[in-house]
């Protein structure tokens, strides 16, 4: 029975520390209707800046803990003047994608200051140890919970009586109202920039010591794990906030009690899916609530699609098709494989995303699923690598849109938000599923690709391969958008309730988005795995994800040209200019950050 | 056109307001004097709403000129048009739902730093406002329509406002409380506010207004006195969505 007290004990410090970044995202959210991804990162960043106060400055723990807020909010306040005030008259999810941008340049940015090894952060406190009833509290805990409460308290005092608290209660239940009383947007908008980021910091500063490790991994739990409370507890609800943090923490905790600590992480991705399917408005709603925003054709941005003339684009498939006939390094071919398997997983993601508007953060899981079908047919049964990668492609688009098909019936933010957690789950019950997909250890192995029994070693012949499939993928998009199945896509992304009162069925048209997308990001991802010969849990990650909603958005959302040339662009650029990779993700934060500012349209423009 | 008034404290100037490529309005020019209650009148998409966005700082206009008592409203944010003494009434009251009625009222008096004067106005807008004094603690979002409207026009008056615009303020309301609302309009006013308000219900608005414009597909086609106005004809055709010509 002891341990059951310790479980619960932990998971309500746990917990404390997820209310720490729940709360500053319901807040956020409250106001700006946004979900803050840089939230996570603003916790990485507090979790360094206390290490270099710990070890560096030896500062004494409550000057460290007033450290790392003062230096944190800072950070917060930057972020929401020079990232996302600009962008405050452009359409819904631009200010999401620059939060996604900016949570990569931090991040990396931490990274490159800091070196991405993990580095102890000691808790400056006694190591002892006291008996409560059954089970065992530490002066951490304590210092957890008093941080948790006290933050609790200030922020109910604030809300409650302070002039600028009103204000934010204000401006969060209608901004338009708020001004006309004369509230300061851009205040209200600083305040809780400032305070969701201080608190976040000690967030990351407390966890980093409780673990006595931070490394800069923590960056996307700890958003993922704010996500997921916020939404249970009702997004921009700053108690539910609290409340969802602490049944996540305990959650977790008995799940990692009976299942074992890898299993953590599933259980809070599957508590948001349900969630998010049964009560979307969070598990503290109520029927009077509003339902959250339609947010529809949320980054269509109204443009003229460059029109390329399909001469232009032979000629120029002609060019890419005869390039291993000239003398062109083994390099650049390599480059060029790397930018058509990416090509693939950007249709995909530009049919989805672009022409039916449901933004995907999830996208990665569809190459996994694609990767491990055709490894595993292959290696274990035999079947030819052609096959297989078909094979892969369609489990892809089965599974995938199986397994998406419950975030159907959200909208906008919510989408990205349920795809991005059920990316996650994918990884993790790869991880976890050892019978089948050898959990950690990986497969390796794989055979490499070959074709009626030929083997494709030999970099041309991998080329071509690749080029070929995407070609045909590309010609396949490109007539369906042509035909009045691409018409009923876009007519469900730009208005869904027109759409179904014109009589389209918004599952079944979503399905076969997601059925046309998964396939191609399947046979991408499948083609990887015999490429790589060795794929693990971690090989498709969020970061790919990330970096293909990129790809999508500098070629023109929806546009399948755009979508290719996006690939060259993000994957050969780089390489042109000799960029070493750990400067490449901090470069296509950069990327994502100033297309959203400054041509949300792309480079080709969106269709 | 004669203007009675000789004293104007808001104008608008030849404004032109663009919704992207669609002109909202052309060349609008209103006139609100010290003291009156102004009415606008029209239809459905003939523009009033974007005025009252253009008085309020929402919505710039391409072109023209907005004074408030002699200065330029031009190029101000909303809680600085706000601090030059405009409140607002917006279309379906707008009242901050989670909050309570006391809370609601209180935001009105954001602009203001001095409490012991607030606190006595809130004293006096339950006066004004007999229902509300027993809804003070209760969610402002559980209150029925004509509540609310009561709400919102003693959220507005706490800042002490020189003028007071309204965007349909008998909107969705019962007959009962249709008359009540415009009766609390007539008062405020002759507590020596100004009042511009916008409304459909043209023959209820001219009752209490001197001055009215119609306002056409974005162009003034009439304006005057109410008293003259309420016997025209072409006030029902303008308003109506007739065909003539400005």
């Amino acid at each position: 029975m002891s341990s059951w007290l310790d479980y619960t004990i932990n998971g309500l410090i746990v917990g404390n520390v997820y209310a720490l970044v729940a709360v500053g995202l319901a807040l956020i959210f409250g106001v700006s209707r946004l979900i803050n991804f840089a939230q996570g990162s603003i916790y990485l960043v507090g979790a360094y800046i206390g290490w270099v106060a710990v070890v560096q400055l030896h500062t004494p723990l409550p000057l460290t803990i007033i450290v790392v807020a003062a230096a944190a909010a800072v950070v917060g306040l930057i972020i929401e003047r020079f990232g996302l005030r600009p962008l405050q008259n452009s359409v819904r999810i631009a200010p999401l994608l620059a939060t996604i941008g900016i949570s990569f340049v931090l991040d990396q940015l931490v990274m490159l200051t800091f070196s991405p090894n993990p580095r102890a952060l000691p808790s400056q406190l006694p190591d002892v140890r006291f008996q409560v009833g059954g089970g065992t509290i530490g002066p951490l805990d304590l210092l957890i919970a008093g941080v948790g409460l006290t933050s609790a308290l200030l922020l109910f005092v604030f809300l409650r009586y302070s002039k600028l608290g009103w204000a934010v209660r204000a401006a969060s239940q209608d901004r338009d109202a708020a001004m006309q009383m004369g509230v300061d947007v851009n205040r209200v908008n600083q305040a809780v920039f400032g305070i969701a980021a201080a608190l976040g910091g000690v967030s990351g500063m407390l966890v980093g010591m409780y673990y006595n490790q931070i490394d800069t991994a923590m960056s996307l739990q700890a958003t993922l794990k704010g996500v997921v409370a916020e939404v249970v507890g009702g997004a921009g609800n700053v108690p539910g906030a609290v409340i969802g943090s602490l049944l996540l923490g305990l959650v977790e905790s008995y799940g990692v009690a009976v299942f074992g600590t890898s299993y953590r992480n599933l259980f809070a991705f599957l508590l948001l899916v349900v969630v998010l399917v049964l009560r979307p408005n969070g598990l503290f709603a109520s029927a009077r609530q509003a339902p959250p925003e339609p947010l529809t054709g949320t980054f269509i941005a109204p443009s003229r699609p460059v029109r390329i003339p399909r001469w232009a684009l032979a000629v120029a498939a002609a060019i890419f098709a005869v390039l291993p006939f000239f003398p062109v390094s083994f390099y650049v071919l390599q480059t060029l494989i790397n930018a058509w398997l990416l090509g693939m997983l950007a249709l995909s993601l530009t049919l989805v995303a672009g022409t039916m508007g449901q933004v995907s953060l999830g996208h990665a899981a569809l190459l996994a699923i694609g990767a491990y079908t055709s490894a595993l047919l292959s290696l274990t049964l035999g079947v030819p690598v052609g096959l297989a990668i078909i094979a892969g492609g369609l489990m892809s688009a089965a599974l995938g849109t199986l397994l998406i098909s419950p975030s159907f019936r959200l909208r906008g933010h919510y989408v990205s938000i349920a795809t991005l957690a059920i990316g996650e789950i994918v990884s993790l019950v790869i991880l976890n599923w050892e019978s089948v997909t050898r959990g950690p250890i990986g497969i390796s192995g794989i055979p490499p690709l070959s074709l009626f029994g030929y083997d494709l070693i030999s970099p041309t012949s991998i080329y071509w391969f690749s080029f070929i499939v995407m070609v045909v993928l590309a010609l396949l998009q490109g007539r369906l958008l042509g035909s009045h199945l691409g018409r009923s896509f876009r007519a469900i992304r730009d208005d869904d309730i027109a759409a179904r009162a014109y009589g389209l069925s918004l599952n079944r048209y979503k399905s076969l988005a997601f059925i046309f997308g998964g396939f191609a990001a399947g046979v991408s991802g499948g083609i990887a795995a015999h490429l790589y010969s060795y794929i693990n849990h971690e090989t498709f990650n969020t970061q790919q994800s990330i970096l293909a909603l990129t790809v999508v958005i500098l070629g023109g959302l929806g546009n399948v040209v755009g979508a290719i040339v996006g690939s060259v662009a993000l994957v050969g650029l780089p390489e042109v200019f000799r960029i070493a990779a750990e400067y490449r993700i901090l470069i296509y934060g950069i990327v994502l950050l100033l297309l959203v500012r400054f041509r949300p349209q792309g480079l080709l423009g969106t269709i | 056109m004669t203007n009675p008034a000789p004293e104007p404290l808001l104008t608008l100037s030849d404004v032109n307001t663009f919704y992207g490529q669609a002109q909202v309005h052309f060349d609008l020019s209103i006139t609100v004097a010290r003291g009156h209650i102004v009415c606008l009148l029209g239809g459905n998409a003939s523009g009033k709403s974007t005025t009252m966005k253009i008085i309020l700082g929402l919505v710039k206009p391409r072109s023209g000129e907005v004074t408030f008592d002699g200065a330029s409203l031009i190029g101000l944010s909303t809680p600085q048009i706000v601090r030059r003494g405009i409140a607002s009434v917006p279309e379906a009251r707008r009242l901050f739902a989670d909050m309570s009625v006391r809370e609601n009222i209180l935001m009105g008096a954001f602009v203001r730093n001095d409490r012991d004067a607030v606190a006595q106005d809130l004293d006096r807008m339950l006066t004004l406002f007999p229902k509300l004094g027993q809804r003070l603690s209760q969610r402002a979002g559980s209150l029925s329509g004509g509540e609310q409207q009561m709400v919102a026009m003693a959220r507005a008056l706490m800042s002490r406002p020189r003028m007071i615009v309204m965007d349909e303020p008998t909107m969705g309301l019962s007959p009962l409380y249709v008359d009540r609302v415009l009766e609390l309009i007539r008062t405020i006013n002759q507590e020596g506010v100004s009042v511009f308000m916008v409304e459909q219900n043209a023959s209820l608005a001219l009752e209490i207004a001197h001055e009215a414009y119609v306002l056409q597909t974005g162009k003034i086609v009439l304006s005057g006195p109410a008293r003259a106005l309420k016997d025209d004809p072409r006030v029902r055709d303008a308003y109506l969505g007739g065909s003539e010509a400005a």
